[in-house]
C-alpha cells in the first residue's frame, strides 16, 4: 500500500521541516528543563557525595552548612577525632565570595581542602602542592592556569582547573588548603583589630579606674593578644569517616551525645539538601515543565489540526474512492508520530551542543530522556485526535464543493 | 446487455416546513452497461443531488437504487456504502481531484490498492490504464506537472481502475477547452464500451452531445428522457 503520510511529507517537505523544527525547539526547552533539574540535584549533592564522609558534625540546632549558616570552633575537629570508631575528622569550610576581576563579576564558593585535592576532576594543571597560596578553580570560573587572585590579605595562584565543580547555588568552586580557607573566611581588616584593641583598653580603664596595672594594659594592647570580641577561627562542619570494623550507627550515637553540636549521616545531609534548598526549585521546574508539555501538546494539536484541514479535500476524495478509515487515520497518525519523533531527535541532537553553554549545569539522564520520548509519543497521538475526528466527520460529498 | 443502474421513484427534500425544497421528485431512470448518458438541466434542477444519491454520497428520502443487479438502497435499507462504492462506482469531476502528493501512476494505483489489489498488480494495471489514455510517458508526473486535460484523463483512469459497473461524471469538461472537452467525452464513451460500464455524465456542454447514447433532462426535480433537444434546452 502506498504510504500516504510519507508521500504527503515529501510533497510538503518545507512545511514539514519548519513544523518539526518549531516543535523540536519546544522539546529542547522541555528537555533542558529536565536537565537543569537533574543538574540542580547533582550540583546540590556534589560536595556531599564527593566528600566521602559518613557523618557530618555541624553547629547545634542547625541543619548544616548547606541549609543555613553553621559555625563550630576549629578545635571541634580534635574532640571528634578522639571519639572511638572515628577514622578521621576533617574540618569543612565553605563560603561564597564575590569579587570584581578584570571588569567582570566573579562569584566563587571557596572550599577548604584537608589534602591536595588530587581526587578532584582536574582537567588541566595539577593538585595543590604547597600549604598556602595555591588554588584549584573550576573551569566555569574562567580563571586560566597561572591567574593570580587576591582573596583576603593574600594572593592565590590558580594551579589546576577542575571540571563541573559547582556549588549548590551554581557558583564556580575554588579549592584552597584548609588554612587558607580559614584565613580568607576570617579575614579581619587591621583597622577593625586596632579599633577593638582600643575599645578593650577603654573598657578595662573604666572598670578598673585607679588600680590599673601597667602589665595588664601592656598585655591588652599587645598585637599578639587576640581581641575576644572579634570572631576566632570557626569552621562550617567536621566531616567524619568511620573506622573499618566499627558500626557507623554506634559512632553516630556516641557523637550525638556531644552537647554543643548536631550530628547527621551523609544521607540525612543529602535529604536535608534536597528537601530544603532544592525542593522549591524542583517544584518550580516541574511546574514549568508541565506548562511547557501542555503548550507543546496544544501547539502540536493546532499544527496537526491545521495540516488535516489543509487535506480535507483529499480526505473526502479518499473516502469517495472507498478508502477505509484506517488508511485516513493512519496517514494523520503517522505524520503526527513522525513529527514528534523527529522533533525529539533534533532536540536531543542539537541539545548536546546548546546545553553546555547554559550557565547552570544541564544533566540529561537516560531515564528522563526515555520518559520524555514516551510523553512525546503520547502528545503526538493526543494531538492527532482532533485531526482524526475532523477527518472522520468529513463527508465524501465535500469533493463536490 | 445487462443493466448498470436502475433508480426508482427517488425523492429528496432539503429543509423543513415552508422553507423545504423538493430536489428530486420521483426520479426514475435506467442505464445499461456499456451505455453513456447525459444528464442536462438548468442550475438548481437537481442534477448534482441525483448524482450524489446515485453515487451513494447521500441517501434519498425514499426510492430504490439498484446498481449492477445489487439493491443498494430500498426505502431506508442501505448496504455497506463505502465498500460497495469502492468496488462498483467510479467518479469523475469538473476538477480532476487527484491527490497532489501522488504522481499520476500512484493516483490510479491507490484506487486499486484501496480495493485490495496487490501492489505489483496495481502498478502494472495502473500503468496499462494510463497507457490507454495516452499518458504512458507522463505517469511519473505529479498532478501539478500535468495539463488540465491530462489531469482529467488520469482522473478517468482512476475512476475505471476497479472496473466499476457505474461511472458518474459531474461536468468533467467544464474546465477544458472545447477540443479537449470533446476528447474527454469520447474517452468516457470509449471507456463505457471497453469496460462495460454505465456512464452518466452531468454536463452543460452541448457541443459534444452527439457522443451520448441517451439524454435525460432535469427540471424542478423531475427527469425526462429526450431523444432530441429543443432549442430552449440547448441554450
Amino acid at each position: 500500500m502506498i504510504n500516504l503520510a510519507f508521500r504527503d511529507i515529501r510533497y510538503n517537505f518545507g512545511r514539514f521541516l519548519l513544523t518539526t523544527a518549531g516543535i523540536s525547539l519546544l522539546l529542547m526547552v522541555v528537555m533542558g528543563m529536565g536537565g537543569i533539574y537533574r543538574g540542580l540535584i547533582q550540583e546540590a549533592t556534589l560536595i556531599i557525595d564527593r566528600s566521602g564522609a559518613d557523618i557530618w558534625v555541624v553547629q547545634r540546632n542547625t541543619k548544616g552548612p548547606f541549609a543555613e549558616i553553621s559555625k563550630i570552633p576549629r578545635n571541634m575537629e580534635y574532640r571528634i577525632a578522639a571519639v572511638r570508631g572515628v577514622k578521621s575528622a576533617s574540618p569543612f569550610i565553605t563560603h561564597a565570595v564575590q569579587r570584581d576581576h578584570h571588569g567582570r563579576v566573579l562569584r566563587l564558593t571557596i572550599q577548604g581542602l584537608p589534602d591536595s585535592g588530587a581526587w578532584l576532576p582536574i582537567i588541566r594543571g595539577r593538585a595543590l602542592r604547597q600549604g598556602h597560596y595555591e588554588m584549584l578553580a573550576d573551569k566555569s570560573a574562567k580563571l586560566p592556569l597561572g591567574t593570580k587572585l587576591k582573596l583576603g590579605k593574600d594572593t592565590y595562584r590558580v594551579v589546576g582547573i577542575t571540571d563541573r565543580m559547582n556549588s549548590p547555588a551554581g557558583d564556580s568552586m575554588v579549592f584552597v588548603s584548609l588554612n587558607d580557607a580559614l584565613s580568607i573566611q576570617n579575614d579581619i581588616p587591621p583597622e577593625a583589630v586596632r579599633e577593638e584593641r582600643q575599645s578593650r583598653l577603654s573598657r578595662f580603664d573604666r572598670v578598673a579606674y585607679g588600680s590599673t596595672s601597667v602589665d595588664h594594659r601592656e598585655i591588652l594592647a599587645s598585637p599578639y593578644e587576640k581581641p575576644v570580641a572579634l570572631p576566632g577561627q570557626q569552621i562550617s562542619a567536621v566531616l567524619v569517616k568511620v573506622a573499618p570494623g566499627f558500626d557507623p550507627a554506634g559512632v553516630l550515637k556516641k557523637l550525638r551525645t556531644l552537647p554543643d553540636v548536631s550530628v547527621y549521616t551523609s544521607d540525612e545531609q543529602r535529604a536535608i539538601m534536597l528537601s530544603g534548598f532544592v525542593a522549591r526549585s524542583r517544584r518550580q521546574l516541574l511546574l514549568f515543565r508541565t506548562i511547557l508539555v501542555t503548550v507543546s501538546t496544544v501547539v502540536m494539536t493546532l499544527i496537526l489540526y491545521t495540516l488535516t484541514l489543509d487535506k480535507l479535500h483529499d480526505i473526502a476524495m479518499l473516502k469517495l474512492i472507498g478508502a477505509r478509515n484506517r488508511v485516513i487515520v493512519g496517514m494523520i497518525l503517522q505524520q503526527a508520530l513522525l513529527i514528534g519523533v523527529l522533533a525529539f531527535g533534533i532536540a536531543r541532537f542539537f541539545g548536546q551542543w546548546v546545553y553546555p553553554h547554559f550557565p547552570r549545569r544541564v544533566v540529561l539522564v537516560p531515564l528522563d530522556l526515555w520518559a520524555l520520548f514516551g510523553i512525546v509519543i503520547a502528545i503526538s497521538i493526543l494531538a492527532s485526535i482532533a485531526g482524526v475526528v475532523k477527518a472522520m466527520r468529513t463527508n465524501a460529498g465535500e469533493v463536490l464543493s | 446487455m445487462s443493466i448498470a443502474l436502475t433508480a426508482e421513484n427517488l425523492c429528496k427534500t432539503y429543509g423543513r416546513g415552508n422553507t423545504s425544497v423538493l430536489a428530486l421528485d420521483k426520479v426514475s431512470l435506467s442505464l445499461n452497461s456499456g451505455e453513456i448518458a447525459a444528464l442536462l438541466g438548468p442550475s438548481g434542477a437537481g442534477k448534482s443531488t441525483l448524482l450524489t444519491i446515485l453515487g451513494l454520497i447521500q441517501p434519498p428520502d425514499s426510492g430504490k437504487i439498484i446498481i449492477g443487479g445489487d439493491t443498494v438502497f430500498d426505502n431506508g435499507n442501505r448496504t455497506d456504502i463505502r465498500s460497495f462504492r469502492r468496488k462498483n462506482i467510479g467518479f469523475v469531476f469538473q476538477k480532476a481531484n487527484l491527490l497532489p502528493f501522488l504522481n499520476a501512476l500512484d493516483n490510479v494505483r491507490l484506487a486499486m490498492e484501496i480495493n485490495d489489489v496487490s501492489g505489483r498488480e496495481a502498478r502494472s494495471r495502473a500503468a496499462e490504464l494510463l497507457e490507454q489514455f495516452g499518458l504512458g510517458e507522463r505517469k511519473e508526473f505529479l498532478p501539478k506537472e500535468l495539463s488540465g486535460g491530462q489531469q482529467q484523463r488520469v482522473a478517468i483512469a482512476r475512476a475505471l481502475a476497479n472496473h466499476p459497473r457505474l461511472l458518474l461524471a459531474d461536468e468533467p469538461t467544464a474546465a477544458l477547452d472545447s477540443a479537449m472537452g470533446r476528447k474527454v467525452m469520447e474517452l468516457l464513451k470509449e471507456a463505457s464500451r471497453k469496460h462495460d460500464a454505465g456512464v452518466l455524465v452531468v454536463t452543460h456542454d452541448h457541443r459534444a452531445i452527439d457522443v451520448f447514447d441517451r439524454i435525460w433532462v432535469m427540471e424542478d426535480g423531475r427527469i425526462e428522457e429526450k431523444n432530441e433537444l429543443t432549442t430552449r434546452q440547448e441554450k
